[in-house]
């Protein structure tokens, strides 16, 4: 990939472009229909889940081409998701309860999130003879 | 027909001066300048300084992503430029999906400690970064 052609990586580039478009637009419309604060919960666990199945699915099954992981999880999934607007709710929290609040369930909730999407990978994917766990 | 043209042209001239872009798209914009900024910027940190330990290029775009934030957030922006700077580029450009999935694998390779520094690490400089763009906003506001 370092060595590729210039168009191969502005491929890549329109690739990371238009998931972040979309992956943007799901967050924005998240933070419409929940408050603030719950909805940067609700697409960092979610996202989080999504990304790790995608990463774990491929250590087990991998039936995804590079196009579509750098499309999901380059474009959409790490733009859904959010550190920015977590970190500026917690620096803005009203007590040091909610700042607790809003940084348990965001770290709580989002590797909760990677071992569920971990889980399922394992689940649905046959594991290879070669590389990767076994239990 | 040079009438007809003159008054095309102002009908364009005045959609173009009262159009009001949907929240959606700026988002949407940003969260494409965002990504790609993102990608960039881990290729170019991973590049430099690559660990095999702590996944430096997230706690990079995270860090820097949270005082851009700050900045734009303190400043008092609004409207559209909070919604394509703060919610499109910040929000695409830092992740939080990433960042778990990196702490989770480090976590379970045996490389426990940095994995839970890395998550420590990442929410301290963030909010020192968004403390600092404070401090910025304050002090160039006096």
């Amino acid at each position: 990939m370092v060595n590729a052609h210039p168009l191969v990586r502005l491929e890549t580039l329109a690739l990371i472009a238009v998931g972040g478009f979309a992956g943007s637009n799901l967050r924005f419309f998240a933070m419409g229909l929940v408050p603030d604060v719950p909805s940067i919960v609700l697409v960092n666990a979610v996202g989080s889940a999504v990304l790790a199945f995608l990463v774990y699915e491929a250590d087990y099954a991998d039936r995804l081409t590079a196009r579509t992981r750098l499309v999901f999880t380059t474009g959409v999934l790490s733009s859904l998701t959010t550190y920015s607007t977590f970190a500026l709710q917690t620096a803005l929290a009203a007590s040091p309860l909610a700042l607790g609040g809003i940084v348990a369930a965001n770290y709580g909730l989002g590797l909760a999130g990677v071992l569920v999407g971990r889980f399922l990978a394992r689940r649905l994917g046959v594991p290879r003879p070669t590389g990767g766990e076994t239990t | 027909m040079s009438v007809l043209l003159l008054e095309g042209i102002d009908v364009l001239g005045r959609t173009a001066v009262t159009i009001d872009p949907s929240p959606a798209h700026v988002v949407g914009t940003g969260g494409a300048i965002g990504a790609v900024l993102r990608y960039v910027t881990t290729q170019r940190v991973s590049e430099r300084l690559s660990s095999e330990r702590v996944p430096l290029a997230t706690v990079a775009v995270n860090v820097i992503g949270s005082f851009v934030l700050g900045l734009v957030v303190f400043a008092g922006a609004g409207g559209s430029t909070l919604r394509l700077v703060g919610t499109g580029i910040c929000g695409s450009f830092t992740t939080f999906s990433s960042f778990s999935v990196e702490t989770v694998r480090l976590y379970e390779r045996g490389d426990r400690v940095p994995a839970v520094a890395t998550a420590a690490v990442t929410l301290a400089c963030s909010l020192a970064a968004i403390g600092l763009a404070w401090l910025l906003v304050a002090a160039t506001a006096l």
